[in-house]
């Protein structure tokens, strides 16, 4: 059985594209046939960060207005073989979208893949709409901070009203993303924490993934930070999210602030 | 020229019995009077009987053969063709007369009840709303007819409006808008308040002027006549 899977967030800039490509390579590593969408038209960013932007001919809207076959315009990843990306389109806008044609394109993607990734743009819009509209599991990405908070819990009621899941009364499985944690502002107290975080939102949490540099550092070369530097701090906590996806038991590690000699020097002083 | 007649072929003959339904009229002396009663009917109603079978039921009377003629031949003068005369003797009936019928019944009319729809039990109208899933941010619960009861919490940009009392047993981060359709006894409670802004019948408190005590305590807003007041549970 094909899971739909939409990562979305409502807030811009929380890091959905990112977790996208992470989460999509990470079950691409574990053996699984994926497909990641990208739903932002008009402003795509998931070529990119796959590497993939010099070989995009056709995309989602293409395929959508029935003007290239799937086949054509599903880019394989040239690092793993089992990983395939369906562009956006950069020129259309979002209304070129429609439901019956992307319900159309995610059933053809059922058959043959095992997980297909849906990159919902920012926003509560069309293109958030038609990306979540399908799904059977939702990962909301969210940072550590009340405007982000306060959006995912708008895109939570929304996955809980405005899906096709919900309409036919069943539920979406949602889980929260933690992303760009930060631990030395989480110990200043300039942050939220993880567990206020949690009893706002009431959904439970699929992992925390660090603020880094090496997130960056991945984006900067096209790749995903589980594929670009697999040992790094964030490419775990993504591996490890994806395999609390895929329903294993991992412990849930809290990023904490690693204590280097200046700190320990700063810490003295000040005291 | 010789005409052949084929011998046809003989086919038996078939009888069947099958009953129809008449008018039955019952004449009741004196005949003169009846047929007047008849005219005032027809003139009711023209044409009611034409090209319907009607039969005469002379038990009443004691009628002899000519009179039997008379009434028959006046019947038909209203264009009202009788089909057979039940209720006297074969021997009055002259041949011109229409036959003698016996063995009719009575046809029970059934006044036919239009068939109600049978109703579902009327509901009693609802006084409450359970909710029992968070209310999240751009959520938006109304209920106008009584208290709205949320199990979770209520999120910030998510509103609760109740023509009752409105009681949430998680945090309260939204707006809560209680006796909306004037009800000034109406009541908001939380588990922890958080608030946006809270109203009772049009009287409100925002965030701002919520005594910075209370806040994440479990409280209740209740109206002191043109005063809203939020008070610990505790």
């Amino acid at each position: 059985m094909a899971k739909v899977l939409v990562v979305t967030s409502g807030k811009g800039g929380v890091g959905k594209t990112t977790s996208t490509a992470a989460m999509g390579a990470a079950l691409a590593q574990a053996g699984k046939k994926v497909v990641v969408i990208d739903f932002d038209v008009g402003l795509r960013n998931l070529d990119l960060v796959m590497g993939a932007e010099r070989r995009v001919v056709f995309d989602l809207i293409n395929v959508v207005q029935g003007i290239a076959k799937l086949p054509q315009a599903l880019i394989r990843d040239k690092r793993l073989d089992n990983l395939s990306l369906l562009p956006a389109s950069q020129t259309k806008d979002k209304d070129a979208l429609t439901e019956e044609g992307v319900g159309r394109v995610i059933n053809e993607l059922r058959q043959s893949f095992d997980w297909v990734l849906c990159d919902s743009p920012a926003g509560i819009e069309r293109g958030a709409m038609l990306a979540m509209r399908f799904a059977d599991t939702a990962v909301i990405v969210t940072n550590p901070e009340v405007s982000s908070v306060r959006d995912s819990d708008r895109i939570i009621g929304m996955l809980d009203s405005k899906t096709v899941k919900a309409e036919k009364g069943e539920r979406v499985e949602k889980h929260i993303l933690l992303t760009r944690y930060d631990a030395a502002r989480a110990a200043r107290g300039d942050m939220l924490g993880i567990d206020d975080v949690l009893e706002i939102l009431a959904t439970p949490l699929l992992g925390i993934i660090p603020e880094s540099q090496d997130v960056l550092r991945a984006s900067n070369v096209g790749s995903p930070v589980t594929l670009n530097n697999p040992v790094c701090t964030p490419a775990r906590a993504y591996t490890d999210a994806t395999r609390r996806l895929l329903g294993e038991t991992v412990p849930m590690i809290v990023p904490s602030e690693r204590k280097g000699l200046m700190s320990l020097l700063r810490g003295r002083r000040a005291a | 020229m010789d005409i052949v007649n084929p011998e046809p072929t003989r086919q038996p003959i078939r009888f069947r019995g099958r009953s129809y339904v008449a008018f039955v009229f019952s004449p009741a002396a004196p005949i003169v009077g009846w047929l007047e009663l008849l005219d005032t009917t027809l003139a009711r109603s023209p044409g009611f009987f034409v090209g319907k079978p009607v039969v005469l039921d002379l038990s009443a009377l004691d009628l002899s053969p000519s009179a039997i003629s008379h009434l028959v031949r006046s019947i038909e003068a209203r264009e009202i063709r009788i089909l057979g005369i039940e209720g006297v003797d074969a021997e009055r009936l002259s041949p011109q007369l229409p036959p003698l019928v016996t063995g009719g019944r009575t046809l029970q009319v059934q006044q036919v009840q239009p068939v109600e729809p049978k109703k579902p039990p009327p509901k009693p109208p609802q006084t409450s709303l359970l909710l029992d899933s968070p209310v999240r941010s751009g959520q938006s619960i109304v209920f106008p007819d009584g208290d709205v009861t949320v199990l979770g919490s209520v999120s910030s940009g998510a509103e609760i409006v109740a023509g009752g009392s409105i009681h949430v047993y998680g945090t309260l981060r939204g707006r809560a808008m209680a006796g909306v359709n004037g009800n000034s006894a109406a009541r908001i409670y939380c588990q922890r308040i958080e608030a946006e802004l809270l109203a009772i019948d049009g009287y409100y408190q925002t965030a701002d002027e919520l005594d910075a005590s209370l806040r994440s305590r479990p409280v209740q807003a209740w109206l002191d006549r043109e005063t809203m007041r939020v008070t610990p549970l505790n």
